[in-house]
């Protein structure tokens, strides 16, 4: 296996090297601390300290700061109104915090220097397969066996089940794979590009201006996907709880 | 690619759930309600401004009902003053102008009074003068000394018959 560890400083791919800052065992489990760790914790602590301290004045007229925290919660409040409708109210912290998560980590990416821990599949499919075992058996816990129904569409001849049925019911645990390799193919791509572009500035010498402008530019829209992908997330898991607490399609 | 190095798998997801956990403990019981707190605190706040802008309007509306009945009021006692005014002074100016018809009655009186006396002392006086007038001619033509007594009966003759009295 180690030997498969072994990747060139020079490559673009490097980046996403975690490493081991120590070499933790717990009964037979790998729990070694590494950068992905930290900065896992580091978007827990940023996002938990700036929700606190910007609420800290609990001003009536709100400022600078403590807006983008009212920005941020009825955000996602408002979007969970928006797709679930008053039932999803329960589910708030799970989707407030998934999204936190999500877009501290690719925020806290896009510094210079740090790691995003959401360019690993490995933390993704774990966030994605969290949404599908939670929908799934909210799906089951409210509506028993009659949830199979959401797998037999409406309106379709029986002939047509026979493809539709089997169709459906492969989309739905396909859920998991395209809700996780989309935030993960977004982030590796993004930062992988921009490692290429800025190994052409060290390479072109002069010309090299012409990639650095690229990086500028690249840098700002990454920044964007970096919500966006968050965003993204964070309302198809709003999707998938509608689709499991109200069965429809 | 490193994302797909299996060995890095089991601590990224460990720490991932343990993470994750942390973030939604925090997340649940000590960020979301202080902010919930700030919003529900600025809904509370609006709504009792706006009760007690409702309220002040309210207030302002019996003001206003208040001032417009009290002008009302001032309106129609002014207008009957004014009525008031206008009789009385009608009555004064009647008053006084009878004063003043009387007034102006009496002195003409007084005057035709004056006049008639003036006029009987002219005549009283001119009898007088006519009749030594008449003795002294009566006199100087004929030499007789005519008694006082026919002389005042002549000229009282002479005085109806010209028509001198009044």
């Amino acid at each position: 296996m180690s030997v498969e560890r072994h990747i060139d400083h020079s490559s673009p791919m490097y980046q996403f090297v975690i490493g081991r800052l120590n070499d933790w065992q717990l009964g037979g489990l790998d729990i070694s601390f590494s950068k992905a760790a930290a900065f896992m914790f580091g978007a827990v602590i940023v996002a938990t300290l700036f929700l606190v301290l910007t609420t800290s004045k609990r001003a009536i007229v709100p400022g600078r700061w403590q807006s983008v925290s009212e920005l941020w919660y009825e955000f996602i409040a408002d979007m969970i109104k928006e797709t679930i409708g008053s039932e999803g109210r329960k589910y708030f912290p799970f989707v407030f915090s998934l999204f936190s998560f999500i877009v501290m980590c690719n925020l806290i990416g896009m510094l210079p220097y740090s790691y995003t821990v959401t360019s690993h599949i490995a933390v993704t499919i774990m966030l994605a397969l969290s949404v599908f075992v939670l929908t799934t058996f909210i799906g089951i816990t409210r509506h028993g066996t009659n949830f199979l129904s959401f797998f037999v569409p409406k309106g379709v001849p029986f002939v047509m089940l026979l493809l539709v049925v089997p169709i459906e019911v492969l989309s739905y645990f396909m859920r998991p794979i395209s809700h996780s390799v989309r935030l993960f193919a977004n982030m590796t791509a993004g930062h992988t590009m921009l490692k290429v572009f800025g190994s052409f500035v060290v390479q072109m010498g002069v010309f090299g201006v012409l990639p650095f402008a690229l990086i500028v530019a690249l840098t700002g829209l990454e920044v964007a996907i970096a919500v966006l992908q968050a965003y993204v997330f964070t309302i198809l898991t709003c999707l998938y709880l509608n689709d499991a607490i109200h069965l429809e399609h | 690619m490193p994302q797909f190095w299996m060995e890095d798998f089991a601590p990224q997801i460990v720490w991932l759930v343990i993470s994750f956990i942390a973030l939604y403990l925090l997340m649940a019981r000590v960020a979301l309600p202080r902010v919930a707190n700030v919003l529900e605190a600025r809904h509370g706040r609006i709504a009792d401004d706006l009760d007690q802008a409702a309220q002040l309007k309210s207030q302002a509306e019996t003001v206003i009902s208040e001032y417009e009945a009290a002008l009302v009021k001032a309106r129609a006692e002014a207008q009957a003053t004014i009525a008031q005014a206008g009789i009385e002074a009608a009555s004064a100016a009647e008053k006084r102008n009878a004063e003043v018809a009387d007034v102006l009655a009496t002195e003409a009186a007084a005057a035709a009074d004056r006049i008639a006396t003036a006029k009987n002392d002219a005549l009283a006086e001119m009898r007088g003068v006519a009749a030594e007038l008449a003795k002294a001619a009566a006199e100087r033509l004929i030499g007789a000394d005519v008694p006082q007594a026919d002389v005042d009966a002549a000229v009282d003759g002479a005085m109806t018959t010209n028509g001198g009295g009044s």
